[in-house]
């Protein structure tokens, strides 16, 4: 056995070889955690960098004569010569007043995909309210064409200005410091449901199609679960049937959530032969995927209730499920709640089990009801991504925004109501 | 009437019922001196007038509109006569969205055959019938079924128990909705499955090399019953995870030690909830990042280290996959690294060992098995998710290890092979249940495992 | 004077809690002669292994320790008796620094190891804590092998070279507990299937395996049963003639048993400090006095 002071020795040497370790261990931690908050950290910026400009639209202000024999169109109360006309020609014209060197077929091609392909409509729909209109010069103002649209907001960037020919590149620019083109707020945006064109599409159609799908879903799941924790924190006997209740739970619980699609796509509509694409369908399943989260945490909700209160009800000789009903589950409703309203932001977030159950499909008109055809906004998302132009890119960085908006606010309810409401005992 | 008016109506009806059978029991307190010598509080028996009243009709109702599709489309469909009438599924479902849409309006009856267009009208008297039937049956039950309960509000009768057995039996039931789910998540994908083996036998598809069920272009052609070998979506399946999985649980785990050793309270007050938001951000929105922008980076990035990538990688829906499990396993660490006991931790510190030694020799083997467990249950999340995947990964079903490549998933493809258009009854469709059906038993199997492993670890230290 | 806790077997992690959480009353009118710093007997000695002079703990706002002010000599044992709460433990805590892990902790005063004062930041609290070794309230061994548990001390400080060291090492520990004939066929079995004493006397070889200068033991014996509690004290009486050992206790008969001196806490001040035949026969302090003969505690 060595002595004592040379042990100490021995001690002391080692210890810069393990102190050095000792702060690597602790630099790999202080690394994990600096990984994982960048990550977040580049993820927002990333979705901030690129969604910012699907809150703006690009705007175009004409000087629009609406002279007949340019749109082939003699009386506007006509409807047959109304669905023949075109309305392109007077945009065209508006437009070349600016460029009045822009007259052959490949200028005139150009010129007219600076303005959005809706803008004929515009002036079609103007007509066919105010006929007496025709032959009259308007001042109209026309959403441009995405790839203009682009082009503006992102002025400097080489990346963004492909899709233009230098041609267009020097109108636009010559109408922007005019002051004909110009970006504002994109009202379009929190107004209208989905379209083929980006700067025509909008986010309100999936947000209401959400909204309903929402409501279903925590009719159904906030109730089912918290009977269900009830039952099982308060009232199930100690069998196999109850150790089998809580085994399937736990699973579902980490079941993917693909899965619930499956499901909802063959009890829902090939058995009960509910239509596809509806929040009603879309909300049961959901309900069914966040059931073992809000079961589980209102369970816990129910244990921190302290026996004593149970104690105390049952002394003064009420029954079990009045002691349930008037002590135990008033004293656990804000654990439960809290526990619904994260179960609920998962639930917002879902995409997987939606697409399943068809709610993918291209709807443009505003859901109006629980069974009329929709989407939802994380879906809406999915789709613009998927899709090639630039302009729904930017538009699904804002959807995304506008969903992690709502998720926020959800989870900060739930931790406000947390600290508002939960007792300690 | 539609059942979304239906079912406020029955609740109202209850409501009714409710405040009848309240007064009713006050009227009859009354020759007894009052309401203490009821059996039971006035609430009892207006309660149960109302459960009375609500619990039979909204059976019904929910019965009726599950399946009142399913039977009017049947009678239509054998109300055809023989020449149109279907002769397969697939064909029968094309009639029915042929009939449907001439009974919307959406589509002109001129353009379909005669009878399509009488089964329209069919289909719509049937409709109009069954909701007329519907609406009726479901009052007529409400209102017998509250009046039942009102004629019973006597003072001899204990209602408070009727009305305490039945919630009783509510809460039963909705406990039991988990074993239901359970139950439909096998039964819808176990019967389709069966089929999709009728057609495909079970070897192919577990052992084969080749997936491609969407070849199948002419009748005549080359493989046109598709190839539908599992192996090369479970190795793409594995490729992601297992990428996602060499991010998250070294990073996971050390955040969890740095939270749990090193961190302030305050730090670990304000790094705990930031961490965690990592996992509030919805799939759709990791998936919009690999594939727009981890996916570009990567490729740019491998052109110029002089590596072959393609657009969307294994490695972009890995990396992504893997930050979004980091908060999972790091909550699941946590979790089990705090339960290792105090004492432990003192024992080692006692005997001059630094933190990092307690860490890596006492905390660290005491904790593996719950470490393992959560690891086990980040893999079964990372092999069940889907979003990511179908943004980032791509759909073609390469053999592969290079996680430069594009590779495909089983969640992938089953979302690919359900969205859009169907044909029921085609190899195809059904080869989504048979892998839905994979992915149930591999995720279960992993997750009992791992749920076991866990409890296992928690009992040992309580 | 009943109002005061008397539950026996707290973890020393409860105790500490509910010291954070209720601050230690100020003294009743009745203690008002407990005067801060002032210990009746002989606190001092001379060449003492510890000086500790003026030393006050804080949990936050609240002091747990009131300027307390003692020396342990070489190769005693010295044993520290009172309530619960009174602050014994904490104060042993701080002679190998394990309140450091404790956030809102604090030690003032000038607490010296053969000279050197072990709060100075310089100080090295991994050397200090191979030199002061602790053993705790309940048995903690590592969920490893009983040979691994003896041999941790010695393998992360570095002490053996070859295996066969280490061997030699976990023998004479084992053997030194009186543990090594009851497991020296099972050396790789898990040590947490050992039954309680075992499993403490396991605790006391680990910590002895680094040699440390003294052994602090947290009330070592509340969790065993009085056989094994006798053979622990027999270990500590053996322990006695190579180590200083400090020991906290909740029993007034083991206090008797195994130490040299007796130190009497009350609510975080050292009462009285004497030799233990006089602190059981004839206390100085009337306050010791009351609590011997059981008027409180």
């Amino acid at each position: 056995m060595t002595d004592q002071r040379s042990q100490a020795e021995i001690v002391r040497e080692s210890l810069k070889v393990r102190y050095r370790k000792e702060r690597r261990f602790r630099l790999y931690g202080m690394a994990a955690i600096a990984v994982a908050l960048l990550s977040l950290l580049i993820l927002f910026t990333d979705i901030v960098g690129k969604g910012y400009t699907g809150f703006i639209k690009t705007t175009i202000t004409l000087d629009v004569s609406l002279d007949g024999e340019a749109m082939y169109l003699e009386d506007a109360r006509d409807k047959d010569q109304l669905s023949m006309a075109d309305f392109q020609a007077p945009i065209i014209s508006a437009l070349q007043e600016y460029f009045p060197e822009a007259t052959g077929r490949k200028d005139v091609r150009e010129l007219k995909r600076l303005v959005g392909s809706y803008a004929g409509n515009r002036v079609r729909n103007l007509l066919t309210e105010q006929p007496e209109l025709l032959g009259t010069t308007q001042t109209m103002t026309f959403l441009v064409h995405d790839t203009v649209s682009v082009y503006v907001k992102h002025a400097g960037s080489d990346a963004y200005s492909i899709r233009l020919s230098e041609q267009q590149q020097r109108w636009v620019d010559e109408l922007v410091e005019k002051g004909v083109v110009e970006t504002a707020f994109n009202d379009v945006f929190f107004s209208r449901g989905d379209s083929r064109e980006p700067s025509n599409a909008g986010v309100l159609g999936a947000i209401v199609g959400s909204l309903f799908t929402m409501v279903v879903t925590i009719a159904i799941a906030f109730p089912v679960g918290v009977a269900a924790a009830v039952y099982l924190e308060e009232f199930a006997p100690q069998n196999k049937l109850t150790d089998f209740i809580e085994v399937n739970i736990n699973n579902l619980a980490a079941v993917p959530s693909i899965i619930f699609g499956l499901l909802g796509l063959a009890v829902f509509i090939g058995l009960f032969g509910m239509p596809r694409s509806v929040p009603v369908v879309g909300g049961l399943v959901l309900a069914l995927m966040t059931l073992p989260t809000i079961i589980i945490s209102s369970r816990a909700a129910i244990k921190s209730v302290p026996p004593s209160i149970r104690e105390a009800a049952e002394g003064m000789g009420a029954s079990k499920m009045q002691v349930v009903l008037h002590h135990v589950v008033p004293l656990a409703m804000p654990g439960m709640m809290t526990g619904s309203i994260i179960g609920m932001a998962q639930a917002l977030g879902e995409t997987a089990p939606l697409l399943l159950i068809g709610m993918v499909a291209f709807i443009v008109e505003i859901p109006d009801g629980f069974f009329s055809s929709a989407t939802v906004l994380p879906v809406q998302i999915y789709l613009w991504a998927s899709s090639a132009e630039q302009g729904f890119v930017e538009l699904a960085s804002a959807g995304i925004m506008i969903l992690l908006t709502f998720m926020i606010t959800m989870n900060a309810m739930a931790i406000w109501l947390r600290k508002r409401l939960e007792r300690r005992w | 009437m539609h059942t979304a008016n239906l079912l406020p109506l029955v609740l109202v009806i209850a409501v009714v019922a409710y405040m009848l059978a309240f007064m009713r029991s006050r009227t009859v307190a009354e020759p007894f001196g009052g309401i203490r010598n009821l059996k039971a509080l006035p609430f009892y028996y207006a309660a149960r007038a109302a459960l009375w009243c609500a619990i039979p009709a909204l059976i019904l109702l929910g019965a009726w509109t599950a399946f009142e599709g399913k039977v009017i489309q049947n009678v239509v469909v054998s109300s055809l006569p023989a020449d149109v009438a279907p002769k397969s599924e697939g064909e029968a479902s094309l009639v029915l969205s042929q009939i449907s849409n001439v009974a919307a309006g959406k589509l002109d009856p001129n353009f379909v055959p005669k009878p399509v267009v009488g089964a329209a009208d069919l289909l719509e008297n049937l409709r109009d019938r069954s909701s007329n039937f519907k609406t009726m049956l479901v009052i007529l039950i409400a209102v017998l079924g509250g009046g039942f309960a009102w004629s019973r509000v006597q003072p001899h009768i204990n209602a408070r128990e009727n009305v305490e057995r039945t919630l009783r039996w509510i809460f039963f039931i909705c406990a039991g909705v988990a074993i239901l789910t359970t139950v439909g998540i096998v039964f819808s994908v176990i019967f389709e499955t069966v089929r999709f083996f009728g057609k495909v036998p079970i070897t192919e598809f577990l052992f084969g090399t080749t997936w491609s069920p969407q070849t199948a272009l002419r009748a005549d052609q080359v493989g046109s019953e598709g190839a539908f070998g599992v192996i090369p979506l479970f190795t793409g399946t594995l490729l992601i995870s297992f990428i996602a999985l060499v991010v998250s649980v070294p990073v996971g785990l050390m955040s969890a030690v740095y939270l749990s050793e090193y961190a302030s309270k305050r730090g670990r007050a304000i790094l705990k909830p930031l961490l965690e938001m990592l996992a509030g951000v919805p799939t759709v929105v990791y998936g919009f990042f690999a594939a727009l922008t981890v996916a570009p980076f990567i490729s740019d990035l491998a052109d110029i280290i002089g590596l072959e990538a393609s657009a969307q990688s294994a490695l972009a829906a890995g990396l992504v996959m893997g930050v979004m499990i980091i908060p999972f396993v790091s909550s699941l660490s946590d979790d089990v690294i705090n339960a290792v006991p105090q004492t432990l931790r003192d024992g080692s510190l006692a005997l001059g060992a630094t933190q990092s030694e307690t860490m890596k020799n006492v905390i660290f083997p005491a904790a593996l098995p719950g470490i393992m467990g959560g690891i086990l249950l980040a893999a079964s999340r990372a092999i069940g998710e889907t979003m990511i995947v179908v943004m980032a990964a791509g759909l073609a079903a390469n053999l592969t290890a290079n996680p430069l490549s594009s590779v495909t998933t089983v969640t992938v493809q089953i979302v690919t092979l359900l969205t859009g258009d169907q044909e029921f009854d085609s190899a195809k469709t059904l080869s989504a249940f048979a892998l839905g059906m994979m992915l149930f038993i591999v995720t279960l199997a992993l997750n009992i495992v791992a749920l076991k492993i866990v409890r296992k670890y928690r009992e040992q230290y309580d | 004077m009943n109002t005061m806790n008397t539950t026996a077997t707290r973890d020393v992690a409860v105790e500490e809690q509910e010291q954070k959480t209720q601050p230690v009353e100020d003294p009743r009118p009745e203690q008002a002669e407990l005067e801060e710093g002032k210990t009746v007997g002989v606190p001092y000695v001379d060449d003492p292994k510890f000086r500790l002079r003026d030393v006050e703990v804080f949990y936050g706002e609240s002091r747990a320790i009131k300027k307390i002010s003692l020396d342990i000599a070489k190769n005693e044992v010295i044993a520290f008796i009172g309530p619960s709460g009174c602050g014994k433990s904490t104060f042993l805590r701080c002679l190998n620094r394990m309140n450091d892990s404790i956030d809102i902790c604090s030690v003032k005063g000038s607490l010296e190891l053969d000279g050197d004062d072990i709060y100075n930041s310089k100080r090295d609290v991994v050397e200090l804590r191979a030199r002061v070794g602790m053993v705790f309230q309940k048995p903690n061994p590592f969920p490893k092998s009983i040979y691994d548990n003896v041999a941790y001390g010695p393998r992360i400080h570095g002490l053996a070279n070859r295996k066969s060291d280490l061997d030699e090492i976990v023998e004479n520990s084992l053997r030194k507990a009186g543990l090594w004939d009851e497991v020296k066929d099972r050396l790789d079995a898990t040590a947490t299937g050992m039954s309680g004493g075992q499993q403490q006397r396991l605790c006391i070889a680990r910590a002895i395996a680094v040699s440390p200068e003294v052994v602090l033991m947290d009330e070592p014996c509340s969790a065993l049963d009085p056989i094994a509690t006798a053979k622990v004290e027999e270990l500590i009486a053996e322990l006695s003639e190579s180590y200083t050992i400090v020991i906290v206790t909740h029993s007034m008969q083991q206090a008797a048993r195994v130490s040299h001196r007796t130190a009497y806490f009350h609510l975080g001040h050292l009462v009285e400090v004497n030799d233990t035949n006089k602190v059981f026969t004839s206390p100085e302090h009337e306050m010791t006095e009351s609590y011997i003969t059981g008027r409180f505690g």
